[in-house]
């Protein structure tokens, strides 16, 4: 048949790339169906409880567990003498998933028990009774780093005192360590002395940033279960199925094969599942011990208190410039408060690092980091990773420069921006870069310029109300990491009869929307509608190998590995139909569920028949087709140089502050932000991703502040632990500047992580701007900005320090 | 183990016997002895407003109310929506506003909106805001689940 005999139906190209896509899973969750791991149980289930130490720093003596074991309905009571083969987990395997003679925090788990009711396992809790030996508590990390003060990880004695011979390659958790520090990062790129020296001005500061927490509405928990062979199923939270899968059978001494994890819909994750816990580990032991499926869930209160943090940082930023605005040097000295053990929050410094050298152009750029062990919470991975404590100091630097040299702070920025084609001391490559649009996208829909010099000239006017406003910028990595051996992501793609398409993808929906962009990519190349698509996403014995959730990778990687597997199936789609009708593949397209004449748009075949025609033929087929997506990031050396993302991402955001002198209440009036996101693929999902963060950059600025006293955590619930609500947040005016990177899925670069980054720096430069106080430590609370509004904050000084 | 209590309710306008401990809340009861999940703890202690419950009418936090405090009330739940044609406008406004993302606490605040739109028919935006003080919501910065009901009680006024 001559294809231009046919009568013409013409389809009009159509996109979905832009649009405003509702969530896929959005029904479900309206009408309370979804069905979370807290809602999940599986017949002959137990439930798990962990007995938290009632000390923050002490020596096990004695663990009594008789009384607990003989409550009715107990199953299982294990305590680290039942678990002999434990080994230790964390980042820096420096601890045991049950405590081995001594507890280093308020979270640490003594026991756990396995019971036939949440009640039943209260009460055996209570049963077990423990005997301390207390040890002096270290809750400050300039404390910590004090010659001879105690130590946190000890290296272990001999009965006689003597130290123990230890072998090389042991864990943390067995040799000990020799001081307190728990990591260190030293990077360095020219000579920030001889910046020093060509420098106009110079500004030294030291800034104070707080512990917050993640506060997913959903509180943690996992099921567990072993099958009559021995193989695990686990019903987990998790970012990272695939990493952990491999880690929990180390942990097991298992087969990594013989494990597998399910992820039911999550309540929030932010960074918080990036590790893996304690509680996972116990989970697994006590439904090994019981051969019976365990679940855990925690309370709210257990949520607060062993859950990581956002790290605390104390950090000195001495900046410099000449007259006419040129950067010349940053040296930064930051002290983390680590907590007792390791988690990703002591890797921070990767991305903060990333802040000082490269945001701004900066020739000359010293950076030393430690993170030291305390008897607090222990810090994890949070959404921005570090660079909303690193843009804080930064971002209040530039305007105190400008200042100094009597430069408009928009224009000072400018000039230091980096541009398209740069590359950083630190070997960051900038192939995309809206930047500068970025800075006056935002400045020009705030109106700025005027406001911030109006609020100036207002400022000693009378009235207790002083309108501020404050700008900061950020750059984060938008196209992955390669922190791993791979930064990649799998994708199977297949499709049915009726040219519907189920894409099985490793990347995780963690409530960010991802399983509705990827479809949409996947669309937009097989001319589908969004209603063809099933995406199944949470389960490794089905989907393909995925680094995991994190680093606002989720769209770029797994964008590209979806686009990848649905080129092929197009391709494949195509040569069939050009060898079926007599043309050309690059004369046919795929569009509305057809197969077209690409130039027309004049109907060749439904794609559905054509799939038909295919399958039920002599020499049978099917469309299914896989494709591995691996970023052309690179490692970083050493030295942490290179360029470890396929693409950046970049924004800048305007805070518009009301402050009450009189009370020293902030209110945080409006928020405009211009985003650099490469390209908007789902106007709604991103407006989301934004306004989200930008209210959780609010909390951080202004209420949110996990209290730790002396290793004790003061307020772990939602009354005393200040979430922002819903009449408090700003306006938001959200730009979008679409660079186009050449990498990106469509153009696309991540940006789950941005948003949040800029508002506590913004919003100390709008408190500046309504006030000529300047703020040093976060939160901005009502007391704090009025003890500083009334001159009663000393002034804050951390003395640079680097460990030997 | 704890003193038991037999209640009789009506919940999502079918009538209901259950028997339940003394010491019970009424969210436990709901996801555990009845098994309607779509009502979520988030905290326990009525700070969250992820357990929104409506009874007799009223919404309330379920994690603060007794199971047995049900008996002889007309109880509601997320699950109850799903045969109320004007709770059919308001999810789909939540779905169509982008205003739910990891969803964990959408049930609630629809439950919350939903009362708030049954006392205030056309709430505006300072209204809505004020009405969904006491849910709280982790991801979406909370405009788009303002928007949402907003629109949907606009929505109502066009003919």
């Amino acid at each position: 048949m001559n294809v231009a005999e046919k009568k013409a139906r013409v389809i009009e190209p159509d996109s979905l790339i832009g649009k405003r896509i509702p969530k896929m899973d959005a029904p479900e969750k309206a009408s309370g169906r979804t069905r979370y791991i807290h809602d999940i149980n599986l017949s002959g289930q137990l439930y798990g409880k962990i007995l938290r130490s009632a000390r923050i720093h002490a020596l096990i003596k004695s663990i009594d567990v008789s009384a607990a074991r003989a409550l009715p309905g107990v199953h299982v009571v294990i305590t680290a003498a039942d678990i002999p083969d434990q080994r230790p987990i964390g980042v820096a395997k420096d601890h045991f998933p049950l405590k081995v003679g001594r507890v280093r925090s308020q979270r640490d788990e003594i026991a756990a028990v396995a019971a036939e009711s949440e009640e039943i396992a209260e009460a055996a809790l209570k049963l077990i009774k423990v005997e301390y030996e207390d040890l002096p508590v270290i809750s400050n990390p300039e404390d910590a780093i004090k010659p001879g003060a105690a130590l946190i990880h000890p290296e272990p004695h001999g009965a006689d005192g003597s130290h123990l011979h230890l072998k090389q390659g042991m864990s943390i958790a067995h040799k000990g360590k020799p001081d307190n520090i728990a990591m260190r990062f030293d990077y360095v790129h020219g000579d920030v002395v001889q910046g020093e020296a060509e420098s106009d001005v110079v500004v030294e500061d030291t800034f104070k940033l707080h512990y917050v927490t993640h506060c997913c509405m959903g509180v943690s928990g996992m099921i567990a279960e072993f099958d009559a062979s021995g193989n695990v199923l686990m019903y987990s939270n998790t970012q990272v199925p695939f990493l952990h899968k491999r880690e929990f059978a180390e942990y097991l001494n298992i087969d990594p094969a013989r494990i597998r994890i399910i992820q039911p819909p999550i309540g929030g994750g932010f960074g918080s599942k990036l590790d893996i816990y304690p509680f996972e580990v116990i989970c697994l032991y006590l439904a090994r011990a019981a051969k019976r499926p365990v679940k855990m869930l925690f309370t709210r209160e257990e949520e607060f208190l062993a859950s990581p943090t956002r790290q605390p940082v104390l950090l000195t930023l001495r900046s410099g410039c000449k007259k006419d605005g040129t950067l010349t040097f940053r040296q930064v000295h930051t002290l983390h408060d680590n907590g007792a053990y390791t988690s990703w929050g002591a890797t921070t410094p990767f991305v903060m690092m990333q802040t000082f050298s490269s945001l701004y152009r900066v020739p000359h750029c010293d950076y030393h980091t430690a993170a030291v062990y305390t008897n607090n919470p222990y810090a994890g991975s949070f959404r921005g990773y570090g660079n909303l404590q690193a843009t804080f100091a930064i971002e209040q630097h530039m305007d105190m420069l400008a200042e100094k040299i009597g430069m408009d702070p928009l224009e000072f920025r400018l000039k230091n921006a980096q541009d398209a084609g740069e590359v950083t001391g630190q070997g960051m490559s900038f192939k995309s870069c809206g930047f500068k649009d970025c800075i006056t996208t935002a400045a020009k829909r705030s109106d700025y310029a005027r406001k911030a010099r109006e609020n100036a000239a207002n400022r000693d006017k009378p009235g207790n109300i002083k309108r501020g406003i404050g700008m900061a910028s950020m750059l984060h990595v938008g196209g992955g990491a390669k922190i791993y051996p791979s930064d990649g992501c799998g994708t199977i793609l297949k499709m049915d009869d009726f040219a519907n398409v189920t894409l099985i993808t490793g990347a995780s929906e963690i409530g960010q929307g991802s399983e509705t962009v990827l479809s949409q990519l996947v669309c937009e190349e097989l001319g589908l509608p969004i209603s063809a698509v099933t995406v199944v996403n949470n389960d490794t014995a089905i989907t393909p190998w995925d680094v995991g959730v994190h680093a606002s990778r989720t769209t770029f990687i797994a964008g590209n590995s979806a686009i990848g597997a649905a080129k092929k199936a197009k391709s494949k789609i195509l040569a069939v139909a050009a060898k079926k009708y007599g043309t050309a593949e690059d004369e046919l397209d795929l569009r509305g569920g057809f197969v077209i004449q690409a130039a027309s748009g004049e109907v060749v075949v439904e794609l559905s028949k054509l799939l038909r025609n295919l399958h039920f033929q002599d020499k049978a087929e099917l469309v299914m087709t896989t494709f591995y997506y691996e970023p052309p990031s690179v490692h970083q050396d050493k030295g942490f140089k290179g360029d470890v993302s396929a693409a950046y991402a970049w924004g800048s955001q305007v805070v518009e502050v009301e402050v009450d002198t009189d009370t020293g209440i902030v209110r945080m009036t409006k928020v405009t932000g211009a985003h650099d996101v490469g390209r908007v693929l789902n106007r709604l999902g991103i407006e989301g991703q934004i306004e989200g963060g930008v209210v959780m950059g609010q909390g951080y600025a202004l209420t949110e502040d996990l209290l730790i006293q002396n290793g004790v955590m003061k307020n772990p619930n939602f009354r005393d632990y200040k979430l922002v609500t819903a009449p408090e947040i700003p306006e938001m005016d959200i730009a979008f500047i679409e660079s186009m990177d050449g990498e990106g899925p469509q153009g696309a670069k991540g940006v789950g992580e941005a948003p949040s980054i800029c508002i506590a720096a913004a919003t100390a430069n709008a408190i500046a701007n309504a006030t000529g106080v300047r703020m040093f430590e976060l939160p901005f609370t009502p007391e704090k900005v009025y003890r500083a509004l009334h001159g009663q904050t000393p002034k804050l000084y951390w003395k640079p320090w680097k460990a030997e | 183990m704890s003193l038991k209590h037999d209640i009789e309710f009506t919940l999502n306008g079918v009538k209901r016997r259950v028997s339940v401990d003394v010491t019970m809340n009424a969210l436990a009861m709901l996801r555990e002895v009845i098994g309607l999940t779509g009502t979520k703890y988030g905290c326990g202690e009525g700070e969250c407003g992820a357990c929104t419950i409506q009874v007799d009418g009223v919404s309330l936090n379920s994690c603060l109310m007794f199971a047995v405090d049900c008996d002889g009330r007309n109880v509601t739940t997320i699950e109850g929506l799903a045969n109320d044609s004007k709770a059919d406008a308001l999810r789909e406004s939540f779905v169509e506003h982008g205003a739910v993302q990891c969803g964990f606490c959408t049930p609630g605040m629809i439950m919350q909106a939903d009362h708030m739109l049954h006392k205030h028919a056309h709430p505006d935006e300072a209204c809505v805001k004020r009405g969904l003080e006491g849910n709280l919501c982790r991801c979406t910065g909370y405009k788009k689940i303002v928007d949402a009901v907003v629109a949907c009680g606009a929505a109502e006024v066009t003919p």
